[in-house]
């Protein structure tokens, strides 16, 4: 479960934004939307303990994140980055096996069910083949999917991903959002960061939108991402299609025409 | 059996020939069965005051220690300092500790001590130097805390060499200037078997940290934010790898002044064979370490009248070696 109460977030130096309230269940999925610089990421880094709250707090099954170590913080919270550079080529198998670090003492190696945890993970996301493959010579997008597959190695409860699709093709992308309706299915909570409301519609159960830092609507899914509310977010004008049960297309309408938009 | 293993293997073997060699070579040349002789002389407790154990127990072979664990110092420092600092253009001396050390020797020189002052001061200043510099950086808030700290770094070294300068300018010309430009320059002529008990503890107990420590310094090499959600206590992480890396390289230099170049190369030559994870590759960056030097001093001894000091010898059958890895790596 994750709690932010009354949260204040940015820089000692600059506020980036305030009034986040939510709780987050085992099992639930928050996406968050804004527009860029509206403070995803530092959200998402005050979420992780990375920045002290600048008023507020964040909790982790009732217990202030501030008062957790490292490792035991890492057992039940896991991040993936926008965006992983390597600055050396490990391969694969080594990058991966990092995400275990929170399971293995400081002065020990690597164990047969760490070795295990990354290979299940490798499994899942379909990129076995790479393992030996140093990271520096794989595409981004595969990149991508060695840093989601380092926080599954992980096994923590709660999922924190910055944008997790941005750099993906088309094929990765719906693997790795399905991933994601796999893991929360199974009880994993789960909190991302995106810039498309319909995968947003798609794949989280409420939707946070920021703009300015501020908490513009927090709901469901289905009444946070109307038409008015994404134009509200981007100012462009929106139109939703509903596809099916969960799938919508959201189209830009161009300025000058004259169709409207039709709430889901 | 991995590559990282083989080329373990391989190079133990290098490291006692090299070691056979230096042996025997030099203005003294001693044969194999004089070196056998020796050896079973001293196993057999009758070591005598001939030229041949002389020359064998107390020059060569405390030289020959002193370059392996030089040279394996400085190759596991550099190694350590590349992965935290994300860079492989890092050095074991980027925060200073080379710089430091040597202005403390050169102070040491210039208010007249002995040559054992002058490697505890170097010892000491190396270390003040590093701390002063962390001290710094730590005290500076900053996006990217690692440019910071290698900044300041690179800062307070060239303050030092500033403060060097200043003492060489103020210093006799007749013997002050001469003792302070040798051992600026490095040599490993002077090795005694107190030299190596004296630094011999410090290296290799800094050595044995880092393998203890090697997977998890590996999650240095991450951006700070990943590692820090991966469950690493980074800063104090961090605190440890650049205490233990500095009191190797501080040793280093305070028994045989600068030796550049070892720490800088010899990690990117153990990273083409082992790759950059970590307990693979500070074995094979502690042991080319040591071959390095070790061969370099053994070719000052043996191949020239005059003998060259190893920090330049290094620079100059390093930089073609290390290009033709690169090119042959890249090819």
């Amino acid at each position: 479960m994750l709690d932010a109460r009354g949260l204040a977030f940015g820089f000692p130096s600059r506020r980036v934004g305030s009034d986040v309230d939510f709780t987050l269940a085992a099992g639930e999925s928050l996406a968050i939307l804004g527009g860029n610089g509206a403070g995803k990421t530092t959200l998402l880094r005050t979420l992780l303990g990375l920045l002290p709250a600048l008023a507020g707090r964040v909790e982790i099954n009732g217990v202030p994140i501030s008062s957790l170590r490292a490792a035991a913080r890492a057992a039940s919270i896991a991040y993936v980055p926008q965006q992983h550079s390597p600055a050396y080529a490990f391969s694969v198998m080594d990058a991966v096996l990092m995400g275990r670090a929170s399971h293995i003492g400081t002065f020990a190696r690597p164990a047969r069910d760490d070795y295990a945890a990354v290979r299940d993970a490798l499994r899942t996301l379909g990129i076995d083949a790479l393992a030996n493959r140093p990271v520096t010579e794989i595409s981004g997008g595969e990149r991508q999917l060695v840093t989601i597959a380092r926080a599954l190695a992980q096994r923590a409860s709660i999922l924190l991903l910055d944008e997790p699709t941005a750099n993906l093709d088309f094929g990765n992308r719906v693997r790795v959002l399905s991933e994601l309706d796999r893991l929360r299915a199974r009880g994993m909570t789960i909190l991302f960061a995106t810039h498309e409301p319909d995968q947003a519609l798609a794949h989280a159960d409420r939707a946070l939108l920021l703009a300015d830092g501020r908490p513009l609507v927090l709901d469901t899914v289905e009444r946070a991402l109307t038409a008015e509310n994404i134009e509200r977010l981007y100012g462009t004008p929106v139109r939703l299609f509903r596809l099916d049960a969960r799938r919508y297309a959201c189209v830009p309408l161009e300025p000058q025409t004259d169709a409207r938009p039709v709430a889901p | 059996m991995r590559r990282s293993s083989l080329f373990l293997a391989g190079g133990f073997a290098l490291l006692v020939m090299l070691a056979l060699l230096a042996m025997a070579s030099g203005r003294y040349a001693l044969t194999p069965s004089e070196i056998a002789d020796s050896v079973y002389r001293s196993i057999a407790g009758q070591r005598s005051l001939r030229m041949s154990d002389e020359v064998l127990w107390q020059i060569r072979l405390p030289r020959i220690a002193l370059a392996c664990l030089v040279g394996a110092a400085l190759g596991a420092a550099g190694a350590a300092f590349q992965h935290l600092f994300r860079n492989p253009l890092v050095a074991p001396d980027t925060l200073g500790v080379s710089s430091g050390a040597a202005l403390g020797a050169v102070l040491a020189i210039f208010a007249g001590a002995g040559a054992a002052i002058a490697a505890l001061a170097a010892f000491g200043g190396g270390l003040v130097t590093v701390a002063i510099v962390t001290a710094l950086a730590s005290r500076i808030a900053a996006h990217d805390r690692v440019l910071t700290l290698v900044l300041i770094g690179v800062v307070i070294a060239s303050l030092g060499g500033a403060a060097i300068s200043l003492v060489k300018f103020l210093a006799v010309p007749y013997n002050q200037l001469p003792a302070i430009t040798f051992w600026l320059m490095g040599s490993l002529a002077a090795s005694t078997w107190r030299q190596v008990a004296i630094v011999a503890p410090a290296i290799l107990i800094a050595i044995a940290l880092l393998a203890a420590l090697a997977w998890r310094i590996n999650l240095l090499a991450l951006p700070e934010d990943e590692a820090h959600t991966l469950g690493v206590h980074v800063t104090r992480l961090r605190a440890i790898v650049i205490a233990t890396a500095t009191v190797a390289t501080a040793a280093s230099v305070a028994v045989c002044g600068i030796v550049g170049w070892v720490g800088l190369v010899v990690p990117h030559m153990a990273r083409l064979v082992a790759g950059p994870e970590f307990s693979r590759l500070l074995p094979l960056s502690a042991l080319f370490g040591a071959i390095f030097l070790l061969a370099i001093d053994t070719l000052a001894r043996a191949a020239t009248a005059v003998e060259v000091p190893p920090g330049i010898l290094t620079a100059f059958i390093g930089t073609p070696l290390f290009l033709v890895l690169l090119a042959r790596r890249s090819a």
